[in-house]
Formats: structure tokens, C-alpha cells, sequence
């Protein structure tokens, strides 16, 4: 009990006990919701059998007080009253309008307002993104003509990065997707004895549009994740203003190297992708299909045109591009906070491979028209 | 109050800690003093929990934290308040947030009281009202580190650590809240251990002061640590900064 209540004539009579600390708070605010000041006229409270009273005790308190001031009822303390109280009013003492507004938040958005709003932003990140993509392209112009600018070694250590590590899963992928191609079509095409047809599907679906497809995705969500986040918190950790103080240009060290690091990495990552997929294929249509391997190499060649490969090969960098810039783009433009981090990083990802899918079906539509 | 014994920290081959005692008494401010990289914030992450020593005692109100179960580290954390060297301000929170995180961690109270109590505590470090919803970004160095302590003084700690609270604040700001720190120490009753470099800090804050030399602590009063023979304390408080300090203070 952190309160005792007693009736006397004049009106209550309140001893305060215990400890009135910040851990019972929560206890010490119901006992005194409970107090009924209607009847009283005047209180007087105790607070020599306290054990302990810190500020959030004081604040309970002083509840109490104004409580009872805002029921007409006179307040005494017998004995002085606690200096911590003192010092709360002393805290308190400058009440400003703003503490009351600190408490209301910002205001509700109108849902008119909200559509401007969004549009306006869409607009401008529209914008910023192109005038992202305008630096990088004359970064990369200033630096072809002093090749020395483009970083190298920086480079080098981005093809390491998104390219030599992303080996196993990217081949494991590529190899799991083509055993399901042709898990898939030989089951309908077997009914129309076509058999031999699993592995033209195989051939050019790898080539032309899953082995590059599925690189590019596991690449988005494996380096435009660590691109975005690596120079997300380098801005949080002021490391890009202190690049730009020093006179270096954050995109040629930074923006520039990731992208052609990853435009090299990338249909480097396709081939080992189609290789495993047209692997995978070949073991299928051996056990499977009883194929032998001979046969299948055969039937591969015949399937495909000479265009096929390069058809698929020719997307990577493109894809590569798009990857790296929404990555950049989205890390650089991390401001204040951790949330906004994880924020920026997330669109970098969804973006970046929104952005492949896109340019991939216009890459389809673009082959049709030129018929390869 | 805190009480340290016997403590040693070892990465590798590296010796940090080399048998280190330390004791806090209540209601003093401890200053604790020590070269770059002779392990002063490895002591403090030891006595928060937030890293375990090979050999050593660490009581917190008689409590032997290396030793404690999470569920007991964890009430014994309600007792203490830490500002970390950057502040270490949530940054996605407001200042209002940041201070009522602590508190809805480990009180179970209305919103209204929150909302209160948290202005209370911000306005008890100095920082106007307006200062609450703001987001530590927009802060300047010196509400940082306010909106840090106002962070701290959450749940009513009667033991305070500060990890270099005046790094990166200029004399007149350094000085004000060295000030502040005095004014809660005494009005709050607070213990308080101060990581510091700053002597100026240290003259005006501390009672005892303990020196971090060769793995081992050397603690006193102040007046006495000041003229301690160890060389490193000696070049400490009698080199060139600090003479100039005291010359300035003699002819004040």
C-alpha cells in the first residue's frame, strides 16, 4: 500500500507510505484514483512515513494537488512539504502553450491533400532520379577519357563482391529452375510423345529469358540490398559529406565503381546460370527421359539459333545498370535515420527489380519487332 | 553503490583490464580518466551487462551482475541510466519517444502519465517544450546530448553512467551542462560515474576521479589523484592543457 486514508472531521486525513518511485507509479496513481475529495474540505497530507520519493512520485503527487485545487478543497501538509515537489514546480514553473501542442502530433491529413501530396512527390523523385542518372552517365563520360578516374581496383573488388560470391546460389538456382522446366514439360509433352520438344524448352527458355531473368533478380536482392544499405549508412555516418568536403566526387568513388563492377559481374553470373541450367537439363533428360547425353547435346544445338545466347546475354548489363543505379540512388538518398535506412533500402530492391521485369518485357518486345 | 573487483578483459593477446578495481560510493561523482584505448568504455560496456569479463566482480547495489540470470539484469537495468558517447538517440523516434521508450519498457502506465512524466524529464534537462517532437537529425549537439540525459533520467535512476557527455560541445555549452549535471546530482540525489577527457569537466563535476593506468585503476579524491606520481597521471593533470587550465583558474 503506498496509502492510507483517514476521515476526520474537516476532511481527509492522507499518510503517504512505502516507496513512491517511478517502478509504482502505475500502483500509486490508482490508490489515489480511488481518494473521493468530494466530501472533503480540506486534506492534509503526511509524508514522514516515506520511504522513498522520487520526481515521477513528486508528479503523482502534485496530481493530487491539482485535483484537489480544481475541487475547491485546501491542501495542508503537515510538517514541510517534500523538497522534491519544490523542484517540480520549479521545472514546471515556465508552462508554455508548447508543451500542450508537443502532445497533439502533426495534423490529420486531409485525403485530397494527401493525393496532391503524393503526386508532387512522385513527380520530384521522378525527377532527382533522372538527374541521378544524368550525374553517373557524365562521371562515367569524364572518367572514359582518364580511365585512371574509374577506380579499378575499386571496381575489381565489386566484381568480386556481386559477382565470385554470388556463384553458388545464382548456379544452384539456375540449375534448380531448369530441373523444373523440364520436370514440368515433360510431363505434358511425354502424353503427345514430344519428349525430344523438354529440351528445346530448356534450351531457349534458359537461354533467351530464365538464366539471365533469375541472375538478375537474386543479384537485386542480394547487391542493390547491400549497395542501398552500404551507402545508406556511410550518409548516415556523415562518410559522403566528408568525401564531398575532401573534393572527391561520391560518384566516382562510390556510385560509379559499383556500377560497371556490376555491369562486368553480371553477364559473367548469366553464363556460369545458363551453363548450370543446360546441366540441369542434361541430367533430367538422362534419368528421366532415358536421353542419352549425346542427343541431348545434339538436340540443343539444333534448337537454338545463334542468336539465342547473345539474346539473353546482351540484357545482363542493362540489367546490371539498372540494379546498381536504384541501389546508389536509394543508399544516397538515406537521411537522419535508421527506419529511413531500412525504408530506402527495401524500395531499392522492389525498384530494382520492378525496373528488370520492365526493361525484360520491353527487351521481348523489342526481339519480336526485330525478329530474334 | 557499484562496486568493481578483481576485473580483467582480454582480447586475444591484448590485456585491457589487468585486475581492476573501482568503487562508487552514493551520491558522488565519479570521474573516470584514461589514455585513449586503455579501456575505459570496455570498464563501462562490463558494469551495463553489455559484455562479459573473464575474471572479475561487478556489484550493482550488491548484486553481482556478471553472474545474474537476463530477467534479473534486466530489473537491475530499470535502476540505472546510461547516455552513450553519441547520444545514441533513437533516430527514428522523436525526443518525446526516446524518452517514453525506457519508460513504457518497464512501467505499465496510462498514456496521459506517460505523455507527462516524459515532458517532465525534458523539460528537467533544459531542452524547451518544442524540443519533444522533434527527431534527434534536427537537434544540435548540445540537445543531444540534453535529449541523451532526459533519456536517461526516464525512470528515476538513482546511479547515472555518462559517456563523455561534453566530447564535441564548445566550452560555454560544455560548462552548461556540466552544470546541469550538478544541479540533477544534487536535486535528484544521483550517483553519477563520468567517462571523461575533459578536465575542465572533471575540476568542476568530481568528487573522486579513477585513472585507468596499466590495466589497473588508481582512485581519490581529486585534490589527492592530481598529484598522484604515476607518469601518465602526472603528464595528465600537470601537462600543458591542464596548466594552462589552472593558471587560468589561479588567476580568476
Amino acid at each position: 500500500m503506498s496509502l492510507e486514508v483517514r476521515r476526520t472531521d474537516e476532511g481527509l486525513e492522507l499518510e503517504l507510505t512505502g516507496e513512491w518511485v517511478a517502478q509504482r507509479v502505475p500502483a500509486i496513481e490508482s490508490g489515489l484514483a480511488a481518494v473521493d475529495l468530494a466530501a472533503a474540505r480540506q486534506v492534509s497530507i503526511a509524508t514522514q512515513r516515506l520511504s522513498a520519493l522520487d520526481l515521477s512520485g513528486a508528479w503523482a503527487l502534485r496530481q493530487l494537488l491539482s485535483r484537489a485545487r480544481a475541487a475547491g478543497v485546501a491542501v495542508s501538509f503537515r510538517g514541510p512539504p517534500p523538497d522534491q515537489l519544490r523542484l517540480l514546480e520549479e521545472i514546471l514553473a515556465d508552462t508554455s502553450p508548447a508543451g500542450a501542442s508537443a502532445a497533439s502530433g502533426p495534423p490529420a491529413r486531409q485525403p485530397l491533400t494527401a493525393i496532391g501530396r503524393n503526386a508532387v512527390l512522385a513527380g520530384r523523385d521522378l525527377l532527382q532520379g533522372l538527374a541521378f542518372v544524368g550525374r553517373a552517365s557524365t562521371t562515367l563520360l569524364r572518367g572514359l577519357a582518364r580511365p585512371r578516374r574509374l577506380r579499378p581496383i575499386s571496381i575489381a573488388r565489386h566484381v568480386y563482391d556481386t559477382g565470385l560470391t554470388a556463384v553458388p546460389i545464382v548456379a544452384l538456382i539456375a540449375f534448380l529452375i531448369s530441373v523444373i522446366i523440364a520436370y514440368m514439360s515433360a510431363k505434358q509433352l511425354r502424353g503427345l510423345g514430344a519428349d525430344i520438344y523438354v529440351v528445346d524448352l530448356v534450351a531457349i527458355g534458359v537461354l533467351r529469358e530464365l538464366g539471365v531473368l533469375l541472375t538478375s533478380i537474386i543479384v537485386a536482392g542480394r547487391s542493390g540490398s547491400a549497395f542501398a544499405a552500404e551507402l545508406g549508412s556511410m550518409r548516415l555516418n556523415e562518410e559522403v559529406d566528408a568525401l564531398i568536403a575532401t573534393g572527391v566526387d561520391p560518384f566516382e568513388v562510390l556510385v560509379l565503381p559499383r556500377v560497371l563492377g556490376l555491369t562486368i559481374a553480371l553477364p559473367l553470373l548469366t553464363i556460369i546460370a545458363d551453363l548450370t541450367g543446360l546441366t540441369g537439363g542434361a541430367l533430367l533428360c538422362r534419368y528421366l527421359l532415358d536421353m542419352p547425353l549425346t542427343q541431348y547435346a545434339s538436340r540443343v544445338t539444333e534448337a537454338i539459333a545463334s542468336t539465342t545466347f547473345w539474346v539473353g546475354l546482351v540484357k545482363a548489363p542493362v540489367f546490371a545498370v539498372l540494379i546498381a543505379l536504384a541501389g546508389c540512388y536509394r543508399g544516397l538518398q538515406v537521411r537522419e535515420s535508421a527506419r529511413e535506412l531500412g525504408r530506402l533500402v527495401t524500395v531499392a530492391v522492389v525498384q530494382a527489380i520492378f525496373c528488370v521485369i520492365l526493361a525484360d518485357a520491353l527487351f521481348a518486345v523489342l526481339f519480336m519487332e526485330m525478329d530474334v | 553503490m557499484l562496486q568493481v573487483q578483481g576485473l580483467v578483459n582480454r582480447f586475444g593477446t591484448q590485456v585491457v583490464h589487468d585486475g581492476l578495481d573501482m568503487e562508487v560510493r552514493a551520491d558522488e561523482v565519479f570521474g573516470i580518466v584514461g589514455g585513449s584505448g586503455a579501456g575505459k568504455s570496455v570498464l563501462l560496456r562490463t558494469i551495463l551487462g553489455l559484455q562479459r569479463p573473464i575474471a572479475g566482480v561487478v556489484r550493482i547495489d550488491g548484486g553481482d551482475i556478471t553472474r545474474m540470470s537476463g530477467a534479473q539484469l534486466r530489473s537491475v537495468k530499470a535502476h540505472y541510466g546510461v547516455t552513450f558517447q553519441a547520444g545514441a538517440l533513437y533516430t527514428g523516434l522523436t525526443v518525446l519517444q526516446n524518452v517514453q521508450l525506457p519508460m513504457i519498457e518497464h512501467l505499465e502506465l496510462e498514456r496521459s502519465a506517460l505523455q507527462e512524466l516524459a515532458l517532465l524529464r525534458i523539460r528537467l534537462v533544459g531542452l524547451p517544450a518544442e524540443a519533444a517532437r522533434k527527431y534527434p537529425a534536427e537537434l544540435s549537439g548540445g540537445m543531444v546530448k540534453r535529449a541523451a540525459l532526459a533519456r536517461a533520467l526516464a525512470l528515476d535512476p538513482r546511479l547515472l553512467f555518462l559517456d563523455e557527455p561534453t566530447s564535441g560541445l564548445d566550452p560555454v555549452s560544455a560548462a552548461a551542462f556540466d552544470e546541469l549535471v550538478l544541479y540533477l546530482q544534487k536535486q535528484l540525489r544521483l550517483t553519477i560515474v563520468m567517462i571523461t577527457h575533459d578536465l575542465d569537466s572533471i575540476f568542476r563535476t568530481c568528487n573522486r576521479v579513477g585513472v585507468i593506468v596499466d590495466g589497473r585503476m588508481e582512485s581519490d579524491t581529486l585534490q589527492r589523484i592530481v598529484d598522484h606520481p604515476h607518469p601518465w597521471i602526472r603528464a595528465y593533470f600537470h601537462g600543458e592543457r591542464a596548466r594552462a587550465r589552472r593558471g587560468a583558474a589561479h588567476g580568476a
